[in-house]
């Protein structure tokens, strides 16, 4: 086995074992247990940081052609492969994956969530780790199924066990509606693993193997991309996202925003696009008229929300528009601007859910009216949610930026009517998101303090829990604003590949 | 692949120096000041270096992005202006931080606020130097979000988040047109930098389009109207935030950007008929609704809308230099004006003229300044305003009668030029007034009777920007001076403004005594009216004091609708779509339990219904089978 394959193994067995040693310790250990899962979920992002491209581009004429892989029979009586891979689109987001587990792993070890027993929420942030990074690394369709549904359970878990007052409510809805969109993945599946005889997504991706007609790809297109939009989510396939984030606790809000959304754009991307690039081609003004609209949709909602958690919700809705945007216009450019407004989506929102859990950890409410003045008695929290709000507006210099902005430039790029109006409705969505996150600071820090943000006293400052989560995501979101080369550079030749089917 | 280093250091030693004094405490004064102060004085001694090496052209850059076939380069294009604007700029900047330690002297969260005045100089800077469309709209960004910062810092003043806000979004809704604009000059070059999109051959029509749009964003940063709305508002901020919007960034930034993409104006008329207009209502809306104002600090803010209606008019009549001339004198008297008036606010403790009177004898230095400052804005002759007013005047009068630059046409220009007449004798109406009311006459309150100097941190800057406030303008005269104006990307097309200046940027005419006539009887009206006594209440006072009542008109076309079209759309998703979403759910259930109700059967009608059902189930096998 190579360096490689045996790192592709680790990033996967690591949280594994992670997760059984941090849930088989008994209750009396609770402490250890969440120590080991951290150092478990640390030791998988140091090999995640390990992967490196090869020097020369392998000479191949398929659309992926994975740093390294590991391809070995699963089931071969079914033809089936456990088949994992890695290159530039999907490096960045196993990165992100590993180290929001990470910081969440280790904000657990000084924040638990009532009722306690901290270190099966550790296991079950692993358990989710697993399945996400699997998403990411699967070049099988059925394995990167499986992958995906590996992930339902312990967030309904982590909702339901750990989450605010109206938890079973939000995780039940959160399993049903994906659930759905599960249903119309594995169809999909299907309809692309027979109608071209294989499930393997490197051959899926070469011009060689071309076997499914235009009509089946519409077919599978149209299936596929329905799955992802819901995982995403697509405006109007949302509603579950708001009652989750919610009702969630902090570390489950942050990887559910930070990466379970991403598999969907991801899937969207590499399996949706890759596998039948005709139907992406056909649905593409769907897709991206859809996305516009959840742009404006979201923007507009997250100016009458009155509660935190549930506007930082709704403005990932907007956010994700951007990045289906991007993945709808096809080309470079946009494709581009989605891989990077997927990192950063990740890194903001993710600092704004630890943020509002602070918030809500120390005011025990996240409703606008009863905040107030925040800076006046916790100028380092305020300070930190301001920076991260401005984040998430799309200021240019920080990393929201060049995802929403080159999303609008390649809807230019795209030209004509349609794809130009499209454009300049994101710039004003754009518009809106400084709108709505304005409101919020407006109402959370400025002004006098409310008698619940007056009574602070020594809970004010940010405890080492916060300190250690949440300073690698603030330093983030600048490094990546200054140097976007930290996401594209990777991604530049895979992507360029892609949108050479399409002619752009 | 390279960078001017002048260039790059000139926004990068500000925008470090801010970023790490983010991080200090509030209350850490002393570290503060030093990374603020040595910022601004750091960014002067690189700026002075630049304008000393002089005009430079546009370097290669490094490419930090790459979109496809499109990339971001970090480049910059250190011409003429660039250096003059980067000097005023850090000129007011060190003024302003010097100023601010004492003016701040009992503020908790000074820290914060020295390094966003850092940033905030830092991406005029970036503004300035940058020569790429993405890197230039970066710091134009940073300086709306600082600008958002710095407005609403003061804690005491109930209005400070709302105009902080508003002066945010305000610009914002313009940049949507910006960022469009730059994104069509970008994908139709194929590049974007400045540079390069000069040389591109694009079509006339996405040069109007891209134009058009771009000046959306400059209305806004530029305070034209109709986006002037945030800027008096913005007055919500500390005295010295105000300098620094007023004078050298934030609103010059949107001036100094059209004469930077002036070779793309200068090639449609459709743009430069448009800011002609917006210039032409700005100018005379700006003074008007100065005159109606009793607040000192709005007084001033009307009058830098106003002013700014000059630059975005002579840019218009073809006149980039004049307006770049005229940029550079009003830096200089506009700070100095905020930085006296923040002196007297700070010696009554209001920002009412009703409640001063009388502080000439007791703030000698300040009114002596400020009387320079008045001079030079109102236009009087030798001060720095006056030689760069006159040449817009002259530029504007060329222009009608069509020996000018541009394609504007005469008629248009006509409206500028009688424009900017009658704004001169609306201003030396306004600023006599103010001169008269604050400094003349008995005090009309305790505090302006013990009111006295400030310290020596206020009153040194005041002293420094006092120079260039009388003695700018006479560099007007000099030829090597007016070249400097002349920026790098001009000239390259025919027929195009020459690169080199052929004649000194301000030069008197028989021309200039047509705005003196008009300055000499609009100072004349105010003179006659006693001091002491505020405005009559008549409908034309209200109708100038609230400002033409645009505010409301912005309110009740935009706010509001989008308000309630935000209520409407949460109303639509919780109603609508997760209704649908929930009724699917309720839908399931509650089919699934008429099922379970027809199931849970007692168990006589069990057994019947079993029995039925075989019987039918018989009578199907037999048919079947029958007629097979």
């Amino acid at each position: 086995m190579t360096t490689g394959q045996t790192l592709l193994l680790a990033t996967l067995l690591l949280p594994a074992i992670g997760a059984l040693a941090a849930a088989g310790l008994p209750a009396r250990l609770d402490r250890a247990g969440r120590v080991t899962g951290t150092v478990f979920a640390a030791a998988t992002f140091g090999v995640t940081l390990l992967f490196r491209p090869p020097d020369a581009a392998p000479a191949t004429d398929a659309r992926i052609a994975p740093w390294t892989e590991l391809d070995l029979p699963w089931a071969p009586a079914l033809s089936l492969r456990f088949h994992l891979g890695i290159d530039g689109i999907s490096y960045p987001l196993v990165v992100l994956t590993a180290l929001l587990t990470m910081l969440c792993c280790a904000y657990c070890l000084w924040r638990v969530p009532e009722p306690g027993r901290g270190r099966l929420l550790v296991a079950l942030l692993l358990v989710l780790q697993v399945g996400i990074q699997g998403v990411f690394l699967s070049l099988d369709l059925v394995l990167f199924f499986v992958f995906f549904e590996v992930v339902l359970l312990p967030m309904y878990a982590v909702i339901a066990v750990w989450g605010g007052p109206d938890r079973r409510r939000a995780a039940r809805k959160f399993v049903l509606y994906t659930l759905f969109g599960s249903v119309l993945l594995l169809v999909g599946v299907f309809v692309v693993v027979s109608a071209s005889g294989t499930g393997d997504l490197v051959a899926l991706g070469d011009p060689a193997v071309r076997p499914m007609t235009a009509g089946m790809q519409l077919l599978a297109f149209v299936l596929l991309a329905v799955a992802f939009a819901v995982k995403s989510p697509l405006w109007p396939l949302h509603t579950w996202l708001p009652a989750a984030h919610t009702e969630a606790p902090t570390v489950g809000s942050v990887i559910l925003a930070g990466v379970l959304l991403k598999m969907g754009t991801y899937g969207l991307l590499r399996v949706a696009v890759g596998v039948a690039p005709d139907g992406a081609a056909r649905s593409a003004p769907v897709l991206a008229i859809l996305a516009t609209a959840a742009i404006i949709a979201g923007g507009l909602i997250c100016l009458a929300q009155t509660e935190l958690k549930r506007l930082i919700a709704y403005s990932s809705v907007g956010h994700m528009g951007f990045v289906l945007l991007g993945i709808a216009t096809l080309t470079a450019t946009g494709l581009q601007a989605a891989l990077i407004g997927n990192i950063a989506h990740g890194i903001v929102t993710g600092l704004l859910f630890f943020i509002a859990g602070g918030i809500k950890d120390r005011l025990h409410t996240g409703e606008l009216d009863r905040l107030g003045g925040l800076r006046e008695t916790a100028p380092a929290l305020s300070g930190v949610l301001a920076y991260a709000a401005i984040a998430s507006l799309g200021l240019p210099g920080l990393a929201g930026f060049w995802g929403e902005a080159f999303a609008v430039v390649a809807a230019f790029e795209r030209g004509g009517p349609l794809w130009i109006t499209l454009g300049v409705l994101a710039a004003v969505g754009a518009a809106l998101a400084a709108a709505y996150f304005l409101r919020l600071l407006r109402r959370v820090t400025h002004g006098p303090a409310t008698s619940a943000v007056a009574g602070l006293g020594a809970h004010a400052r940010l405890g080492p829990g916060e300190l250690v989560a949440w300073s690698p995501l603030v330093v983030l979101t600048l490094a990546l604003g200054i140097l976007p080369p930290l996401v594209l550079s990777y991604s530049a030749d895979p992507v360029a590949a892609l949108a050479e089917v399409f002619g752009r | 692949m390279t960078v001017d280093p002048l260039g790059a250091a000139l926004p990068a030693i500000p925008l470090a120096l801010g970023l790490a004094g983010l991080l200090l405490r509030g209350d850490r004064r002393v570290p503060a000041a030093v990374l603020g102060v040595g910022g601004a004085t750091a960014a002067l001694g690189v700026a002075i270096a630049a304008a000393a090496r002089g005009p430079h052209g546009p370097d290669s850059g490094h490419v930090i992005a790459e979109f496809g076939r499109l990339a971001v380069t970090f480049g910059t294009w250190l011409d003429g202006p660039a250096g003059l604007v980067a000097v005023a700029v850090a000129v007011v900047a060190l003024c302003v931080q010097v100023y601010s330690v004492a003016y701040l002297h009992d503020d908790d969260r000074y820290a914060p606020y020295a390094a966003q005045v850092s940033l905030f100089t830092g991406a005029m800077l970036l503004v300035v130097a940058s020569g790429d469309l993405i890197v230039m709209l970066v710091g134009w960004e940073v300086m709306g979000i600082c600008s958002y910062l710095l407005i609403g810092h003061d804690r005491r003043l109930p209005e400070a988040p709302r105009a902080a806000v508003k002066a945010f979004l305000v610009t914002r809704v313009g940049d949507v047109g910006f960022l469009l604009g730059i994104v069509l000059l970008g994908v139709r070059a194929g590049s974007f930098r400045i540079a390069d999109v000069f040389a591109a051959d694009l079509s006339a029509g996405t040069v109007t389009a891209a134009c058009l749009l771009l000046l959306a964003g400059v209305a806004g940063k530029s305070a034209q109207f109709p986006l002037h709305t945030w800027l008096p508002d913005a007055m919500a901020g500390p005295t010295p935030i105000s300098a620094l919007i007023h004078a050298a960034t934030m609103v010059a930034a949107g001036v100094y950007v059209v004469a930077r993409l002036f070779p793309l104006f200068e090639r449609s008329a459709p743009a430069l008929v448009v800011l002609a207009l917006m210039a032409s209502v700005t100018m005379l809306l700006g003074a008007l609704s100065a005159l109606g104002q009793d607040d000192i600090k709005r007084v001033l803010a009307w009058s830098t809308v106003s002013q700014l209606g000059y630059m975005t008019g002579a840019l218009a009549v073809g006149a980039p230099a004049a307006a770049l001339f005229h940029l550079l004198t009003h830096a200089a008297f506009k700070a100095l004006l905020f930085l006296a008036a923040g002196a007297v606010i700070h010696a009554v403790g209001t920002n009412l003229m009703a409640s001063m009177g009388g502080l000439r004898e007791r703030m000698p230095a300040t009114f002596w300044t400020m009387t320079a400052a008045l001079a030079a804005l109102a236009g009087v002759p030798v001060f720095a305003g006056f030689w760069s007013k006159d040449a817009i005047v002259e530029a504007a009068w060329h222009a009608t009668t069509g020996d000018g630059h541009g394609p504007l046409p005469r008629g248009v220009a006509a409206v500028v030029l009688v424009s900017a007449c009658l704004t001169v004798a609306v201003t030396a109406a306004y600023v006599v007034r103010l001169w008269r009311r604050t400094f003349g006459g008995e005090p009309r309150s305790a505090e302006a009777r013990a009111a006295h100097e400030p310290p020596w941190a206020m009153r040194g800057p005041l002293l420094v920007l006092a120079v260039p406030t009388v003695l700018l303008g006479f560099a007007g005269l000099a030829v090597g001076f007016s070249d400097r104006l002349v920026g790098g990307g001009w000239g390259d097309a025919e027929g195009a403004m020459p690169l080199r200046a052929a004649t000194p940027v301000a030069h008197l005419t028989w021309l200039a005594l047509v705005p003196l006539a008009l300055l000499v009887a609009g100072g004349w009206l105010a003179w006659r009216r006693d001091p002491a006594a505020p405005l009559p209440d008549t409908a034309t006072t209200r109708l100038f004091a609230n400002a033409f009542y645009l505010d409301a008109v912005q309110d009740a076309l935009v706010t509001r609708p989008v308000a309630a079209l935000a209520r409407a759309g949460r109303r639509a998703d919780e109603r609508l779509v997760d209704g649908a979403v929930d009724g699917v759910g309720s839908g399931a259930r509650g089919a699934g339990g008429l099922l379970a109700r027809v199931h849970a059967a007692a168990l006589p009608r069990a057994t019947t219904a079993v029995l039925g059902g075989a019987v039918v189930i018989a009578a199907v096998v037999a048919i079947v089978v029958g007629v097979a």
